[in-house]
């Protein structure tokens, strides 16, 4: 199946949470700091809120806790 | 979304669905009971049996997963358990809202999490929990070809190893802090545990190309072009490894948080955290029982017999759960074992400088937070821990640098939506 990642399209498969889908379009990181540092998953399993991004317009997901599913949407900070 | 809709309640509910939670709900079910089990990831099988119910790996977990199914047992998955009343009553929330879930027994076996400790340059994105990154690469996370660096301690820094490994990995180095003489005294104790003792030969045979270094720990970390460098120490010497991640964890830290927001009580020595339980894992509160990793992180088995003494208590099959107190046992002193090989040196309190960052959430440092002399203080005057991750990751590494005691727990368990609040405002048996 296929999500997108800030508008690119990537494969992936059942069993595979919206963290790793991030990491998949090429990503280490999902979004930006108080002070405005890159930050990615560090927990993946919904403990530290790191791996936040916006999914099918939904903001501050935990991506390590979400499953993907064929067309999400996924937004990642820039 | 109308709550009233959602409102749902059993005799048993379980909190997590990893072996604890898993055996816990079956030997309820089993025993008679209406069972709700609930757990916060989108799949069954908490962290050791991640993945088994799409891609079975374990025996053992697929004929726990039959089993609980064959139980007749309810499954919310996707579901966080973010408070409760202690006395009946839990709130409950997915992405569409929120709910209460009532119980005549409840059992918590929230399992643990990571022990991060701060050190220069650990809130890059190339640096990732050790757990963590198992966890993600059973899901799929892009390791083939990668180059990892594993620092920390404990026997998940194998299990890490491993999964890279199959995943077409690199491991170029393991950096375990605890000393050879430490390590080398654990694998001695694992004659009493030959299935163990056949495990660790058979894992450090299929990794004889790791370097497996004892008594090294992490110094700093940085990027360097496409490289992340991460330097490793002994205390008198370093050495600098060139990789693509680092993955890192100091051990295990037990998910207290709804325990506490219940009212049960605990424990917080740093490597002794858990949940205080009587002989029938029942905590101090009436009806409330807690088992796995959340009583104390002591490793898969002693979970699954926990889970089932908890289960078989809680539906009152008070001789099925006695038999159980033997194996118990055996297992907690395993576990007693482990944290005793793999304390924690001094030495990791000096690991972070004044700019390391060790409130991830609201970017507080080491150098703003080291003059304070309570978390309260701290969080008050600088907003340590009051992110949404609600002080799960700096709490730890606070407690170990400082011995700060954790701060009250304020509903909810976990940052829950606005309409969760007003829920929890209603009270536990609000209409
Ligand atoms: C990230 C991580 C990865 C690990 N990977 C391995 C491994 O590969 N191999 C190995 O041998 N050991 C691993 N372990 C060790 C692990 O602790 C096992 O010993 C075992 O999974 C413990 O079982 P448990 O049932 O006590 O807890 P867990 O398996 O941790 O299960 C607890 C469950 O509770 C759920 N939960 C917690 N709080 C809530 C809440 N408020 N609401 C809803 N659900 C909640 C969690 O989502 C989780 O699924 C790992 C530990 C961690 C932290
Ligand atoms: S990686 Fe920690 S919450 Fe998702």
């Amino acid at each position: 199946m296929r999500v997108r990642v800030n508008g690119t399209e990537v494969e992936v498969s059942a069993g595979m949470v919206v963290a790793v889908a991030v990491a998949r379009a090429g990503r280490l990181w999902s979004r930006r700091s108080v002070i405005q540092e890159p930050r990615g998953p560090l927990c993946g399993i919904g403990v530290c809120y790191e791996c936040r991004v916006t999914i099918n317009g939904q903001a501050h997901q935990r991506g390590c806790l979400v499953a993907c599913q064929e067309g999400m949407e996924i937004e990642a900070d820039e | 979304m109308s709550r009233q809709r959602r409102d749902e309640a059993y005799d048993v509910v379980v909190v997590g669905g990893g072996p604890a939670g898993v055996a816990a709900a079956t030997a309820a079910a089993e025993s008679g009971k209406r069972v709700g089990l609930i757990d916060e990831s989108p799949w069954l099988g908490g962290q050791i049996w991640r993945g088994e119910a799409e891609r079975p790996h374990s025996e053992k977990a697929r004929r726990w997963l039959k089993r609980l199914e064959a139980a007749g047992v309810t499954v919310r998955v996707g579901v966080s358990v973010v408070g409760g009343d202690g006395a009946g009553w839990l709130v409950a929330e997915d992405r569409r809202g929120a709910w209460r879930i009532g119980y005549e027994a409840l059992i918590l076996a929230t399992g643990a999490r990571d022990r991060f400790l701060p050190f220069p340059g650990w809130t890059a994105p190339h640096v990732m929990g050790v757990g963590g990154l198992q966890t993600l690469v059973k899901s799929g996370w892009p390791v083939a070809g990668k180059r990892v660096a594993i620092v920390g301690s404990g026997p998940l820094l194998w299990a890490l190893a491993e999964g890279v490994t199959a995943a077409g990995g690199v491991v170029v180095v393991l950096a375990e802090q605890a000393s050879w003489e430490s390590v080398r005294r654990f694998g001695a104790g694992l004659i009493r545990y030959p299935a163990k003792l056949v495990q660790a030969i058979g894992l450090r045979a299929r990794l004889a190309g790791v370097p497996y270094w004892c008594g090294w720990w992490p110094a700093v970390t940085r990027s360097e072009g496409d490289w992340a460098v991460v330097t490793v120490t002994d205390g008198t010497s370093r050495r600098e490894l060139k990789c693509d991640l680092v993955a890192f964890g100091f051990g295990l830290v037990p998910n207290l948080e709804l325990a506490r927001l219940l009212g049960c009580g605990t424990r917080d020595e740093p490597g002794w955290e858990g949940v205080e339980v009587g002989l029938d894992q029942e905590t101090g509160l009436s009806g409330v029982y807690a088992a796995g990793e959340a009583t104390g992180v002591k490793g898969a088995e002693a979970a699954l017999v926990e889970g089932r003494v908890a289960g078989y208590a809680a539906a009152g099959r008070r001789a099925e759960a006695e038999a159980l107190y033997g194996l118990r046992d055996r297992w907690r002193r395993f576990g007693a074992m482990l944290a005793q090989a793999f304390a924690l040196r001094a030495e990791l309190k000096t690991l972070a400088d004044d700019d390391t960052i060790v409130c991830r959430c609201e970017d507080v440092t080491y150098g703003r937070l080291r003059t304070w002399r309570t978390a309260r203080e701290a969080k008050l005057m600088t907003r340590c821990g009051m992110g949404p991750c609600q002080g799960r990751v700096c709490g730890a590494a606070c407690r170990f640098l400082w011995s700060w005691e954790p701060d009250r727990v304020r509903p909810p368990a976990t940052v829950a939506r606005l309409e969760t609040l007003m829920e929890l405002g209603t009270g536990g048996n609000g209409g």
